[in-house]
């Protein structure tokens, strides 16, 4: 099996979508965290942001973040051709 | 017919199926709820619930039982994202996170998040490091892709044992929980719960292995999230009228949080908090004065007594004189342990912590390290998630890499329905305690406050401490596991939806037990028997090799659960931590970094777990028990970390291992690194390898 130039930027691509996305995961869980007394106390509807964000900000945007990377993925197979085939 | 619309047929049949049975369920609710109202008795309702489920179970069990590899493994790899969805998610929610979390916001408020973002989080990791990946390669264990990645045997009998190892203690935990909850249902005692729920998690999983296990696991979702949702609706309309809870608490949390104040200066709290701090702090000054402090203690009772006697007093003074002199110590021994268990009423002095505040502690230093260990707790939990092979596994099992991918977000969607709604629920559980139980006259005690008090007084007992006949917040003791269980009644709710709740307990107590029975059993069965012991055997002396495991290691796991032996919270998350630091990094840097070596893996993995081991065994009290661990626990202590994420030190090690090691050793041979591009790219034409085994 040879890997041809288009294979290479497939994967390329691969890693800096997965790379953006780990950011967002972790600003979205360890910076949110951190500064959760500090800059993130506010009113929120009710809640304190930073309670809203541990019991259901962060869960929404984990949600959205493996949806988004799912279509993102699926498009990039047919679009480097290596999507898997009709058979599967 | 071609094999896509065969999909496609199995797929429209699977949807038909489930929506009959999730009718059919309901419909049973219905059937039972016009049963209790004309008058059938509640112990019938319980076991009507324990045998109709359990009995589903087993059908489903029979039905798909198999002896062909493919479907015995990986349920033929056929089963569409959606369902693999819901059979992940009542795989990964335990009875922990179906009856324990909600008690654990309830008591820890803000701190208690760590496990709702730690355990959904994790899929992110899932989602983007592992899952596509692992099903492109397509066999049937996680040891599988150990021991074809790192070359041989040695990387895969690790894999083995680390998996035992986590499934193990899991597993544990999760038969503790079908033996409490069967227990509840049925009325027997424990030990006999235990071997009843045994009974119902080997129908759903020795007939028909990971086939029969996923077909039940969709049906014991679609239970338990009805079961979560309906009581959590009924006591939000309850407290808001409005039927979304998730939405609209928040303005219960401000009530909450204002309540809080008023409770943190009310000098009736404040008076029977300083005296639950005497009594504590009396029964330390005795604890301290022992030996002697025990004669004195029994003259001065005998004295009291006597004193009562001559002095004519009333007869119930009386009584309680001879009472004390009655229940005193027998030895200094016995004083030692009544006097410890006094002292230990400190707690309960402390104020009530304010539910949305972030990090509570005395300074900033305590509270510096407060944070430190929530995030750790996270990432622990979070790359945990994303390396217990029991959910890896569940990924060899759809049809595609496609549907791999799209599997992890329903898995993740179908969690987030639970996950996002216990928040609610502590906060709802909270309101209706903190402003209606709070200040109640104990003559006038809400029914299911009495009946809890009778059926469990470590979930819920209240002592009128300061004898003015009300309710004070700190007079009540709570065990967070009612916070679930009572909710139906705390809700006014007929009994059938509590049967209700606790077959949704058993269900998620069952389903997480048999995904893991199944990876333990396939652990030896597949890798340390086919694998590397007999490469020849027929594919049924395998199946059959396998089934007699999984009998085997459910009666061992559900014996060492009959024991009682250690705290099985901490069992729960030991596996998330040891799963973290022994199989993250070789997983990861196995697909991502070509150069990693088999000798760096194998080093890597022993480092991550032993370091993570070490730490538990150093600092946890029951493991330091069992080890025999004597030097004080703060010389073991590192960074100020809870025994709980010792897993902090162990990914990051496993990584420096497997990279510094891999980076002095020859890289790996031509065809490994072939087989790390197969499984990077979903098709790739020209290229002949097949990993995929059938």
């Amino acid at each position: 099996m040879q890997l041809t130039e288009r294979h290479k930027e497939y994967w390329s691509r691969n890693l800096r979508i997965t790379a953006i996305l780990l950011a967002i995961w972790f600003v979205v869980t360890f910076v949110v965290g951190y500064f959760a007394r500090d800059f993130f106390s506010f009113n929120f509807f009710g809640w304190p942001f930073s309670f809203w964000m541990g019991a259901q900000g962060s869960l929404i945007v984990y949600v959205i973040i493996i949806w988004y990377y799912a279509r993102y993925m699926n498009n990039l197979d047919r679009e480097y051709g290596v999507e898997e085939g009709e058979e599967e | 017919m071609s094999a896509v619309t065969s999909q496609k047929a199995f797929t429209a049949q699977l949807k038909k199926v489930y929506t009959f049975y999730t009718g059919g369920f309901l419909f049973f609710l219905v059937v039972l709820a016009i049963l209790e109202q004309m008058g059938m008795p509640r112990a019938w309702i319980g076991y009507t619930f324990l045998i109709a489920t359990v009995l589903l179970y087993a059908g489903i069990g029979v039905m798909s039982r198999t002896s062909d590899a493919s479907e015995y493994y990986v349920a033929g790899r056929r089963v569409p994202a959606v369902f693999n969805g819901m059979a992940t998610g009542a795989d990964w929610m335990s009875a922990a996170s179906f009856i324990g979390m909600a008690g654990t916001l309830y008591l820890q408020g803000y701190s208690g998040l760590a496990f709702i973002m730690g355990w959904t989080g994790g899929y992110v990791l899932v989602a983007l490091f592992l899952a596509p990946y692992l099903r492109k390669f397509g066999q049937f264990t996680i040891p599988d892709f150990l021991g074809a990645r790192y070359g041989g045997n040695a990387a895969r009998f690790v894999g083995v044992l680390i998996a035992i190892l986590c499934s193990f203690v899991y597993v544990v935990a999760q038969i503790y929980g079908v033996g409490l909850i069967t227990a509840r249902l049925s009325g027997l005692s424990f030990e006999v719960g235990v071997f009843v729920g045994l009974a119902g998690i080997l129908v759903c999983s020795f007939l028909g292995g990971m086939r029969a296990v996923t077909w039940t696991q969709v049906a014991q979702y679609i239970i338990l999230i009805v079961a979560y949702l309906i009581p959590v609706v009924w006591l939000s309309v309850k407290h808001t009228s409005i039927p979304l809870p998730q939405l609209v608490y928040g303005s219960v949390l401000e009530k909450v949080t204002a309540r809080e104040e008023q409770l943190l200066k009310d000098p009736k709290e404040l008076e029977v908090r300083k005296m639950f701090a005497d009594r504590a702090a009396a029964a330390d000054a005795k604890l301290k004065a022992l030996p002697g402090s025990f004669d004195s203690g029994k003259a001065d009772v005998q004295k009291a007594f006597e004193d009562a006697k001559a002095g004519n007093v009333p007869g119930d003074q009386l009584a309680a004189a001879q009472k004390a002199v009655d229940t005193y110590p027998k030895d200094a021994a016995a004083a030692k342990a009544a006097w410890t268990k006094d002292a230990a009423v400190k707690g309960r002095a402390n104020a009530p912590l304010r539910h949305g505040e972030a990090f509570p502690a005395a300074n900033e230093k305590a509270r510096d390290i407060t944070r430190k260990n929530f995030l750790a707790l996270i990432f622990c939990l979070m790359v945990g998630t994303a390396a217990l092979p029991h959910i890896l596994m569940r990924y060899y099992t759809t049809p595609s890499v496609k549907a791999a991918r799209d599997s992890v977000f329903w898995s993740l969607f179908f969690i987030f329905l639970l996950y996002f709604t216990a928040p609610a629920l502590a906060v709802l559980v909270k309101f209706d305690i903190y402003t209606l139980l709070v200040g109640t006259e104990f003559t006038k005690l809400p029914a299911w406050v009495n009946s809890w008090q009778r059926v469990d007084p470590s979930l819920l007992s209240i002592v009128d401490v300061n004898k003015d006949g009300l309710v004070q917040l700190a007079e009540i003791a709570i065990g967070g596991d009612i916070v679930v269980l009572a909710t139906p009644e705390i809700a006014g709710l007929p009994y059938v939806i509590s049967g209700l709740v606790a077959a949704g307990g058993l269900a998620a107590a069952l389903s997480t037990a048999d995904g893991l029975l199944l990876t333990i059993a396939n652990a030896l069965s597949h890798d340390l028997y086919y694998k590397m012991i007999n490469p020849n055997a027929s594919t049924s002396m395998r199946i059959g090799v396998s089934k007699a495991l999984l009998l085997v290691v459910a009666i061992l796991a559900a014996y060492v659960a009959s024991l009682k032996v250690a705290d099985i919270l901490f069992l729960v998350s030991a596996a998330f931590s040891l799963a973290a630091g022994g199989f993250f990094p070789a997983l990861v840097l196995g697909i991502f970094w070509k150069r990693a070596t088999g000798i760096a893996a194998v080093l890597g993995m022993i480092a991550g777990v032993s370091v993570t081991f070490y730490y538990m065994a150093t600092t946890q009290p029951w493991m330091r028990g069992l080890f025999g661990v004597t030097s004080p626990i703060a010389d073991n202590t590192w960074w100020d970390i809870a025994p709980i994420s010792a897993g902090l030190f162990g990914v990051p090690l496993g990584f420096l291992v497997i990279i510094l090691v891999s980076l002095v050793t020859p890289a790996p041979k031509r065809e490994v690194q072939e087989l790390v591009e197969h499984v990077r790219y979903p098709n790739i034409k020209g290229d002949t390898m097949n990993t995929s085994a059938m």
